[in-house]
C-alpha cells in the first residue's frame, strides 16, 4: 500500500464513491478503503434509487447500470390488522427517458458504481477495515490506520463515508453515537418470484416496477414503516422501526417482519416466493438536530455517517451522493489552495446548507418527535379510517343521508372533531 | 421462518475473533432483568446462559446492523467492525 495520497476516503457506499469520482476526475490521487469483500457486500437498502443526483455525476447511467425496475407506481397503505386504506399514484410517464427512480439491489449496484470510479482513476482497496485516524500534534487529521500490517496511510484530506455505524466519526470527537430515538432498525428479506408473477400481481409491463410503503398496523404501533418494492425477479420486503420503540416493545424484529407477511394484503403478493436473503441495518433518522459536526481540520463526514437521511421520503442514497460530491469538490479546492484546515473545509457545510439536503432535514426536524409524542396517527387514525371506509363501501339498505350521519357519529365517538382538526393542524406544522 | 432459517441463507465469512464485547457482565446480571439484547437483535446473537449467569455472544451470525450498540439501555456493548473481509457478505443487499 502506497503510504501517501491526496485524499483517503473510508467506505465505498454511494457517499464515498461520489466523493471519489469527483476527486479522481479532478486529478487528485485518491484512495478508497472498503471493509467488505467487494463494494456493496455490507450494504442494505430498501432499494429506491432516485435518478437525478447520480445523473449529474454519471449522465444516463441507468442505460448501463444494473438497475432492477423503473418505478411507475408508488403506493401508501394505511393498515389495520385485516384491512388497508390505500393511496397511490401511477403514470407511464415515469417510464419515459429520463425516468424518475428505480429499484436497485446494493450488492449488484455498488460494484458497478465502484468500477466507474476506478475507471476515473481512483484506487479502491477492499477487505480493509479502517480502525483509527492519525492526528498530528496540533490535533488535525493527517491520515488513517487500516487494520492490516503497515496500515498507516497519510493524506491531506480524509473523508469519512463509513455509513451509519460511524465509529471513526466518533473517534474524531465529532459525534457520540445515535441515541435510541435517533435511529431506526430495518430488517429486510429478498423474496424470489418469477418475473411474470411480479408483473401480473402488481399490474406492470415488463421492466416496470412499483413501490408500497406500509403504515399503521404494519409496525404494530411502533414508529416506522413497512416496505415492498419490486425487483426484476424478486421483491424487497422489510420493516423499519425506531430503535427506542423496538427495544422497549420486547418484540424481535424478525417477528415483526413475519407478522406483516401474514397481513392479507401482503400475503397474496408474495405467495409462493422463496426468501433468498435476510438482512438488517440501522437508518439514522434523528433529523437536523442529530447531525454530528461535519468537519474539522483535515476531515469531512458525508452520507449516513453524518446522519443525512430523510425518513419521511425514504431518501438516503441521494443525500449521500450529494454530500459526497460537495465534499469532493471542497477537497479539490483544499488541495489547490494547499490548505485543508477548517478554514477551507467549512465550505462543505456552508454549501450543504444551500442544497435540498440540509433544507429538507431542517423542514422535518421535529417529525420523529412529533409522531413519537402523538401515537394516535399510527394507531387510532388508521383504525378509524378503516371503519369509515368500510361503512362507506358497504351497501345495505341504509339511505345515504343516514349513512353519512352514521359515519360522522362514528368518527365523533372515537375522537371529537376539534381534536381531529387540532391533530391535523399540528401535523401540518410538524411536517407540512 | 425462524431467524436461524434465514441466517442460513446469508453468506458469512466468520473471523476467529469476536467483534462484539459485553463490557460489564454484572450490569446484565443485576441491572438488566429484561435482557433487551436477547430480544431486539435481528440475528439472535445474544443469549442468556442461565447456568453461567451471563450473556453468550454468538458473534459469528451478526449481520452488523449496529442496533445493539445503541439499543442496550446501559451502553454495555462494545461494538467494532469485523476485520476487513470478515463477517456477513450480502449478495443481494
Ligand atoms: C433497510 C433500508 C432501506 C433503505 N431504503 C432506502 C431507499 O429506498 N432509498 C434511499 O435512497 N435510501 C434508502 N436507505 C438509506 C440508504 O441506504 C443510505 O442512506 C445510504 O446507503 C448511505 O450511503 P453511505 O455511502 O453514506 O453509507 P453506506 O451505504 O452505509 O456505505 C458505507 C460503507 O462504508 C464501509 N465502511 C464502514 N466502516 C468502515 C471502515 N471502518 N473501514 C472501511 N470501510 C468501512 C461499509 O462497509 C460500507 O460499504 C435505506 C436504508 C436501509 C437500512
Ligand atoms: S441489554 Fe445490555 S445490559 Fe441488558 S443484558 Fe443485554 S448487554 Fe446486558
Ligand atoms: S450488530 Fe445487529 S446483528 Fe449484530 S449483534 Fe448487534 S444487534 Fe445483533
Amino acid at each position: 500500500m502506497a503510504e501517501r495520497f491526496d485524499v483517503v476516503i473510508v467506505g465505498a457506499g454511494p457517499a464515498g464513491l461520489s466523493a471519489g469520482l469527483v476527486l479522481a476526475r479532478g486529478g487528485a490521487n485518491v484512495l478508497i478503503l472498503e471493509r467488505g469483500e467487494y463494494p456493496g457486500s455490507k450494504n442494505v437498502m430498501g432499494g429506491v434509487l432516485y435518478r437525478h443526483q447520480l445523473d449529474e455525476l454519471l449522465p444516463g447511467f441507468w442505460r448501463e447500470a444494473p438497475i432492477e425496475r423503473t418505478i411507475v407506481e408508488q403506493n401508501y397503505w394505511l393498515m389495520t390488522p385485516d384491512s388497508a386504506v390505500t393511496f397511490g399514484y401511477r403514470t407511464p410517464r415515469w417510464a419515459d427517458d429520463p425516468p424518475n427512480n428505480f429499484t436497485v439491489l446494493r450488492a449488484k449496484f455498488d460494484p458497478w458504481f465502484a468500477k466507474k470510479v476506478e475507471e476515473a482513476g481512483a484506487t479502491l482497496i477492499t477487505r480493509t477495515t479502517v480502525v483509527d485516524l492519525i492526528h498530528d500534534d496540533r490535533g488535525r487529521v493527517v491520515g488513517v490506520v487500516a487494520g492490516r500490517p503497515e496500515g498507516e496511510v497519510y493524506a491531506d484530506v480524509v473523508i469519512l463515508a463509513e455509513g451509519v455505524n460511524n465509529l471513526l466519526t466518533q473517534k474524531a470527537g465529532l459525534h457520540d453515537d445515535w441515541k435510541m430515538n435517533e435511529a431506526a432498525l430495518a430488517v429486510k428479506e429478498v423474496i424470489e418470484l418469477p418475473r411474470e408473477k411480479i408483473e401480473d400481481r402488481f399490474g406492470l409491463e415488463p421492466g416496470q416496477g412499483a413501490t408500497v410503503e406500509m403504515l399503521g398496523d404494519a409496525t404494530a404501533g411502533m414508529l416506522g414503516m413497512g416496505f415492498l418494492y419490486t425487483n426484476k425477479e424478486s421483491v424487497s420486503f422489510g420493516v423499519g422501526v425506531l430503535v427506542k420503540h423496538l427495544v422497549y416493545s420486547g418484540m424481535n424484529p424478525n417477528q415483526l417482519l413475519e407478522r406483516l407477511k401474514q397481513h392479507p394484503k401482503v400475503r397474496k403478493l408474495i405467495e409462493g416466493g422463496k426468501v433468498i436473503e435476510y438482512s438488517a441495518k440501522l437508518i439514522p433518522e434523528g433529523g437536523y438536530k442529530a447531525i454530528p459536526r461535519l468537519f474539522k481540520d483535515g476531515l469531512m463526514v458525508v452520507g449516513d455517517a453524518a446522519g443525512l437521511t430523510n425518513a419521511i421520503h425514504r431518501e438516503g442514497s441521494n443525500l449521500a451522493m450529494t454530500s459526497g460530491r460537495i465534499a469532493g469538490e471542497v477537497a479539490l479546492e483544499a488541495l489547490a489552495e494547499g490548505d485543508s484546515s477548517s478554514r477551507v473545509l467549512c465550505r462543505y457545510q456552508q454549501r450543504l446548507e444551500e442544497t435540498y439536503v440540509l433544507k429538507d432535514l431542517k423542514k422535518y426536524n421535529h417529525a420523529n418527535e412529533f409522531f413519537d409524542e402523538n401515537p394516535q396517527f399510527l394507531r387510532d387514525y388508521p383504525e378509524l379510517l378503516s371503519r369509515v371506509m368500510r361503512e362507506f363501501f358497504t351497501v345495505d339498505s341504509t339511505p345515504k343521508w343516514d349513512k353519512q350521519a352514521k359515519i360522522i357519529r362514528m368518527v365523533r365517538q372515537q375522537r371529537p372533531l376539534w381534536r381531529i382538526a387540532y391533530d391535523l393542524y399540528s401535523m401540518w406544522r410538524a411536517i407540512g | 421462518m425462524t431467524i436461524q432459517d434465514k441466517l442460513y441463507l446469508d453468506r458469512f465469512n466468520a473471523d476467529k475473533q469476536s467483534h462484539l464485547f459485553i463490557i460489564d457482565p454484572d450490569v446484565c446480571l443485576y441491572q438488566c432483568p429484561e435482557q433487551y439484547c436477547t430480544k431486539f437483535c435481528p440475528a439472535h446473537v445474544y443469549e442468556w446462559d442461565a447456568e453461567a449467569q451471563k450473556i453468550l455472544v454468538g458473534y459469528e451470525g451478526c449481520v452488523e446492523c449496529g442496533t445493539c450498540r445503541i439499543g442496550c439501555p446501559f451502553r454495555n456493548i462494545k461494538w467494532l467492525n469485523p476485520r476487513g473481509g470478515y463477517g456477513v457478505q450480502y449478495r443481494q443487499g
